[in-house]
């Protein structure tokens, strides 16, 4: 009986999840991370592959709400799921308030950590869109920048809860 | 670009909904079974090619072990329950702060997302040389790669090593030997519940293994009782970094004052062995005396007897003699002595 609950894991399978909105079907190995399912098989390479082991937080997404490192997810755990990456944020050509504050405080250098950046910041604003700057860089703890020395991303994301709150 | 396709060894997938089918699974399966609770630890495991199990069952659809319930006297909490659900649950902010203190401090937000209590207390040990697939005594061989003058032991044990030098890593198992946590047990011969720090085995028991966990058993819960809801706790945990590291040590304590005395009180450690140690001797020299420094003094000074420092650890003999000072007489009364 308890056979049957079992999955090959050398075969492609279906798997079905909502990516920034939109459902997509995917054939894809279940142990395959879900970084490499999005860069690879949906063309979305803003999720970025930094440590490959959950230090550095760059491969960051939004997994069903959580804030999560999409290098340590299975793309089995994501079946189903609802996934927002950072190419979700902005609608169309209009950039989202956090992604404009980073260009304004300059929180953004190399590039490599501002999309899983703005996530965390994104994640933190829902559910605390007045952050202290000790909230901001708790939600950002799990996201390494080796240029910015973070000030400036504190900022930005201070920025974009002022104008969010000003809206 | 190149495709990393199979980024892990082949082994069969398991994916039980229920708990039966889970514990099932284990027992068929036995030695050559894996379990995946949030994914952290197996997935360095796997991908690293160090571990091959032959079937891994994936707890992620058993529903039944996630959440956190109110129960005749206390909580239970599912062993899926994530970290970031045990620190937002508003009773465990209220009555059990010290799980909600530990938990908050692991790793990072992420992983706190994704982790879960379950796989946080059954993590397996922390030493350089086992997780790079050396073959140690841990790993089924017949030398410690740590314990030598040139080893990288800074980070290893002082207290109950037994060949193996490797330290428990868990932030949220000391927290929860010092509330009289129960573990819950899904064995082939139905429940079975054990007291917290019987939970956890040291290298003289089993040098493979972290916990008392055989084939076919699975974790499914830990109750906290109530009888140390609101007590005084304290929870500190040091580390190299701030932020997604694991501790060199921590300490919990739960402690209960008549007027300026301590009437009860539980401590507990880790990162000072092969599993979270509960300081019972610190425990019973300092019940019934004044919470003051003298008394955190000379239970520093109780709980670092019999430890055997390492080539390169020696530094955590005075760091747990301080922080179980701290655990008891609070971080202002108490001064740092090298």
């Amino acid at each position: 009986m308890t056979e049957s609950l079992s999955l090959e894991i050398r075969a492609l399978h279906e798997v079905s999840l909502t990516v920034n909105g939109e459902l997509k079907t995917v054939r894809a190995y279940p142990m395959e991370r879900l970084l490499d399912v999005l860069r690879h098989q949906l063309g979305l390479t803003g999720a970025k592959e930094g440590c490959g082991e959950g230090e550095c937080g760059s491969c960051s997404v939004l997994l069903n709400d959580a804030l999560v490192n999409s290098c340590l997810v299975p793309v089995l755990q994501a079946k189903d799921a609802d996934i927002v990456t950072i190419e979700g944020l902005a609608a169309g050509v209009q950039l989202d308030v956090l992604q404009e504050a980073f260009l304004k405080s300059g929180g953004a250098q190399c590039g490599i950590c501002t999309p899983g950046m703005i996530l965390a910041a994104h994640h933190l604003l829902r559910r605390k869109p007045n952050p202290t700057t000790e909230e901001i860089r708790e939600g950002l703890s799990g996201n390494l920048c080796r240029c910015t020395g973070y000030i400036q991303i504190v900022e930005a994301v201070a920025e974009a809860a002022r104008r969010r709150a000003a809206a | 670009m190149a495709v990393i396709r199979d980024v892990m060894p082949a082994f069969q997938l398991f994916q039980p909904t229920s708990i039966a089918d889970a514990q099932k699974l284990l027992e068929q399966h036995a030695q050559d079974a894996w379990v995946m609770a949030g994914g952290l630890d197996s997935f360095d495991w796997l991908k690293d090619r160090i571990k091959k199990p032959k079937a891994l069952v994936d707890l992620s659809g058993v529903e039944e072990l996630k959440g956190i319930r109110t129960i005749n006297d206390g909580i239970e909490i599912g062993a899926m329950t994530t970290l970031t659900e045990v620190v937002r649950n508003p009773v465990i902010q209220q009555k059990y702060g010290l799980l909600g203190q530990a938990a908050e401090l692991v790793a990072s937000p992420q992983i706190r997302n994704q982790g879960t209590l379950g796989g946080n207390v059954s993590q397996d040990a922390r030493c350089w040389y086992y997780r790079a697939g050396w073959p140690c005594y841990r790993a089924g061989g017949n030398i410690c790669y740590a314990d030598t003058p040139v080893g990288r032991n800074r980070e290893h044990a002082i207290l109950h090593a037994e060949r193996c030098v490797a330290v428990n890593p868990s932030d949220s198992s000391p927290a929860l030997i010092a509330l009289d946590a129960k573990f819950v047990i899904r064995t082939p011969k139905g429940e079975r519940v054990v007291d917290a720090e019987d939970y956890f085995i040291g290298p003289d028991t089993d040098i493979t293994r972290m916990n008392i966990l055989q084939p076919g058993y699975l974790l499914t819960a830990i109750r906290i009782p109530s009888t140390w809801a609101g007590a005084r706790f304290y929870f500190e945990k040091v580390r190299d970094r701030n932020v997604w590291d694991f501790p060199l040590m921590n300490v919990a304590s739960a402690m209960v004052l008549s007027g300026d005395s301590i009437e009860r009180i539980r401590i507990a450690v880790n990162g000072a062995a092969a599993r979270p140690l509960r300081l019972k001797a610190v425990e019973d020299a300092v019940r019934g005396k004044p919470r003051s420094p003298a008394t955190g003094e000379m239970a520093g000074r109780l709980a670092v007897q019999g430890a055997v420092p390492l080539q390169f650890n020696g530094y955590k003999i005075p760091l747990m003699r301080n922080l179980v000072k701290r655990s008891i007489s609070g971080v202002q009364e108490a001064t740092w002595a090298s």
